[in-house]
């Protein structure tokens, strides 16, 4: 059963764009590269698709993960600039993109890469300790009136983080001492060990201290609530964490999750890929892998994905000047 | 006795013939991965860890594991053998386990190594068993300060019970932290030292630098001195391996103390490393023969390897008790761990019984089978020694470029490591240690990481370091190592206080 549904996918895959599908497919293994370190959310969701395109046998060659996390991340950056014209590479990248060049100077331009397709978008939550405060107002408060500033852990520095945190004081009067850790896992633990006393991580870097009932999500950094309202803690689903804004915070940022080839590839082999993706985003490991980490589904390819990139690119642009982190 | 059941319970999860094939097919793989230099645990685990995609995740797991274990016995084979460290904390075992090679005491190094490999996982093994819920807790008492603080004892502790003239040590420690500052910054998020080079941007890093200071630059010494390896293969029979079995309750209290500290600095992240160096300078320092150390004492092999095995399987608790992972092979298990739906953290013992005590008794069985693979295949390796020098110089050249290559894929890691044969080969010259180089290089980073934090957090008081018990234990213990010299000479010359003071200067 299983192996002709596989048969009318790919056959349905070949009507849709047999030309692209006769003309290229990659000819030795394929390397995903992660521009984070081991077990962080680029990780995870590179072997999520390693897994999906490997059990669904979307692609006759296998693929690898390499993780290039150096230089937080810039290295993978780096890496897929100087690899122009190899198919055989493909980058999963983040909001890094716009910002690592602009907080280090990286000489790196992502429009020199060639755009596959965005695959999901990333939220961010504001998480206190279990034991801390219950809401966004009490918390809010509770910073202003405490001593010393209170510690907000995150994820390298003048990044997604570090600029939500810099809004949060802009728009709440609230200081807050910023410590860049090396990862959310990091910045999880450290949350509950009472090291620090909030983080802005996404839902997959919290998700097991949030179960565990060591850690409280008080709000998402969205318009909207998380879609998913299947009871992830005892109590609560995602869909249960309030909108900052609907608590008086009025900040929004969501993280894009896309794919780009090295510059200078062939459309025949850029088509491929798009088509492999957009195969990816049906398989059930990557519906079940949204559902998990509270990933927002999208799938933009082609202009819609350009339009996404530009206005993507000049929205951090603004943030990161706003927040002061723009090297000069 | 809960612990008990559930192990017990473990055990039968594992005994099928399907996961006892598993095990002995991913030691197999370990032991080899492990031989070859810098391809060791991680890269092992990372090229095989498609493979098991397939598998249920207690099979999975399993394999990986054994190829984990494997590794850790394969890398003490090329620490002993050719003064080559396949990982971090296999430095400290060539200090006596190279000479004892070059002595044609080849095959007593390496049981030496293999048996306290063991000893110190199944300590850390016993540990894990039933202290798991507690210790988990524990590691969550560490916050930057902390972290800094064990980061000082490991410094401090090389200064002041290291063997080496003080002032060396500092050299040698001062240019590995320098090195050590190369590339992206975290705490800032700007680069630095990297002279708009895109290469630099990586770091140095750590296993390229020990790969030629250790590998190459040997092979330099060994070309100017002689060509021949020094040392012959020594008839290797069951009768060593039972020799140094017998001499073992000898060195009880080496193999206690390295267990203890193995496990103490394995369930806080990164700790495997300063563990190794750690147990060996104890070792040294409480010895009736400080001298002989680095001529090829037993002890010199037994204390690192136990500290080494200990603090690597004690890692693996804070990996799935918190999803941190101790060290580099642990974060890839800790990937592959999220591939199969098992998210590590706090309910995963709760939610996944099966597995969790499936792995825990893979770590008892697994070792055990281990240790028994390696014995046996000794011989084998430790022939290696009677192949003419002109033969294996050039295989170990080219291992150690792949090895150098493989770690990041990068071709300039190659002329890097070059670089540091010759580095290494000058150091040796002069007097200047190797070891205080490589730790700082590998600690480095992370203690001025944890530091910084901490100044951040504390707002530049340095009273933090004291702010309570366990930071302000360890800071002191700390400060007392790092000047443990003089206040040795201090307390001796009190002792003898109606005699002229002549050791005072």
């Amino acid at each position: 059963m299983q192996n002709i549904l596989k048969a009318a996918a790919a056959l349905t895959g070949l009507l849709a764009s047999a030309p692209a599908i006769a003309a290229w497919e990659p000819t030795k293994p394929v390397e995903i590269v992660v521009a984070a370190g081991a077990g962080g959310a680029s990780d995870q969701m590179a072997r999520m698709m390693q897994a999906a395109i490997q059990k669904n046998n979307l692609m006759k060659q296998p693929m690898v993960v390499s993780l290039k996390g150096g230089a937080s991340g810039a290295e993978a950056l780096i890496y897929m600039k100087s690899s122009e014209g190899d198919p055989n590479k493909v980058l999963i990248a983040y909001s890094l993109i716009y910002m690592l060049p602009l907080s280090a100077k990286i000489p790196f331009n992502w429009r020199e890469l060639t755009p596959v397709s965005v695959v999901a978008l990333d939220q961010f939550v504001l998480w206190d300790n279990a034991a801390g405060p219950k809401t966004v107002k009490e918390f809010i408060a509770a910073a202003k009136a405490a001593s010393s500033p209170f510690k907000m852990g995150g994820t390298g520095s003048k990044r997604e983080d570090h600029v939500l945190t810099v809004f949060m004081e802009q728009k709440t009067g609230a200081k807050f001492s910023y410590l860049p850790y090396k990862s959310g896992g990091e910045a999880a633990t450290q949350l509950v060990g009472n090291h620090s006393e909030s983080n802005v991580n996404n839902p997959s870097e919290n998700l097991e201290v949030w179960r565990a009932g060591q850690v409280r999500a008080l709000c998402v950094f969205d318009k909207e609530r998380i879609s998913y309202k299947t009871k992830v803690t005892e109590t609560q689903s995602w869909n249960d964490i309030p909108t900052c804004k609907e608590e008086g915070l009025d900040i929004q940022y969501l993280m894009l999750r896309a794919m780009f080839l090295p510059g200078k590839v062939t459309p025949e082999q850029q088509a491929f890929y798009v088509d492999l993706f957009q195969k990816v985003t049906q398989t059930a490991e990557y519906k079940d892998y949204m559902e998990k980490q509270a990933l927002k589904p999208i799938f933009l390819t082609g202009n819609d994905m350009l339009k996404f990139l530009e206005e993507d690119d000049a929205l951090n642009k603004s943030l990161m000047t706003e927040a002061g982190f723009v090297a000069k | 006795m809960e612990a008990f059941g559930l192990l017990m319970h473990g055990f039968a999860v594992l005994l099928t013939w399907k996961t006892l094939v598993l095990m002995m097919v991913g030691l197999v793989l370990g032991i080899f991965v492990g031989v070859l230099p810098g391809l060791g645990g991680p890269n092992g685990v990372a090229i095989l860890l498609p493979l098991t995609f397939s598998m249920d995740p207690t099979s999975a797991i399993v394999m990986l594991s054994c190829i984990y274990w494997g590794a850790l016995f394969g890398g003490a084979i090329t620490s002993i053998l050719f003064n080559i460290p396949g990982e971090a904390w296999s430095v400290a075992t060539t200090f006596d386990g190279y000479p004892m090679a070059q002595q044609g005491r080849a095959a007593e190094a390496l049981t030496a190594a293999f048996t306290s490999s063991f000893i110190g996982s199944l300590v850390a093994v016993l540990l894990i068993t039933f202290l798991a819920p507690m210790i988990s807790s524990f590691a969550l008492k560490f916050g930057p300060p902390e972290f800094f603080a064990v980061y000082l004892l490991t410094f401090c502790s090389f200064v002041g019970l290291g063997r080496e003239a003080k002032h060396k040590t500092v050299i040698s420690m001062s240019l590995g932290l320098l090195l050590a500052g190369v590339g992206m910054d975290t705490v800032s998020g700007q680069l630095r030292m990297t002279f708009g080079s895109g290469e630099l941007l990586r770091g140095i890093n750590f296993l390229v630098a020990v790969i030629g200071l250790f590998g190459i630059s040997e092979i330099l010494l060994t070309m100017e001195e002689r060509l021949a390896l020094r040392g012959h293969a020594a008839a290797i029979s069951l009768r060593v391996v039972l020799s140094v079995w017998k001499d073992l309750p000898k060195y009880w209290v080496t193999l206690l103390r390295s267990s203890f500290i193995g496990c103490w600095l394995g369930i806080t992240p990164g700790g495997a490393i300063a563990a190794s160096f750690m147990g060996y300078n104890l070792a040294k320092r409480f010895s009736k023969d400080p001298e002989g150390f680095g001529k090829g004492r037993i002890e010199g092999v037994f204390a690192p390897e136990t500290a080494a095995h200990a603090s690597g399987t004690a890692a693996l608790l804070p990996m799935l008790a918190l999803g941190i992972p101790g060290s580099g092979t642990a974060a890839i298990l800790l990937g592959g761990l999220m591939v199969w739906g098992l998210n590590p953290g706090p309910l995963l013992f709760v939610e996944h019984k099966d597995f969790v005590w499936g792995l825990i008794a893979s770590m008892y069985l697994g070792n055990v089978v281990g240790l028994v693979l390696v014995l046996t295949t000794v011989p084998i390796f430790a022939s290696i020694l009677r192949v003419p020098f002109a033969a294996v110089a050039p295989m170990i050249v080219v291992s150690c470029a792949i090895g150098a290559y493989s770690i990041q894929n990068a071709m300039f890691d190659i002329w890097l490591m070059l670089g540091f044969g010759v580095v290494g080969y000058v150091f040796k010259k002069i007097g200047i240690p190797l070891a205080p180089f490589t730790l700082a290089l590998v600690l480095g980073n992370r203690a001025e990481d944890a530091f910084r934090l901490s100044m951040i957090g504390s707002g530049g008081d340095m009273k933090v370091f004291w702010s309570n018990g366990l930071v302000g234990s360890i800071t002191t213990l700390a400060i007392v190592l790092l000047f443990w010299p003089v206040i040795d000479k201090a307390f001796g010359s009190m002792g003898r206080l109606w005699r002229p003071a002549k050791a005072a200067g």
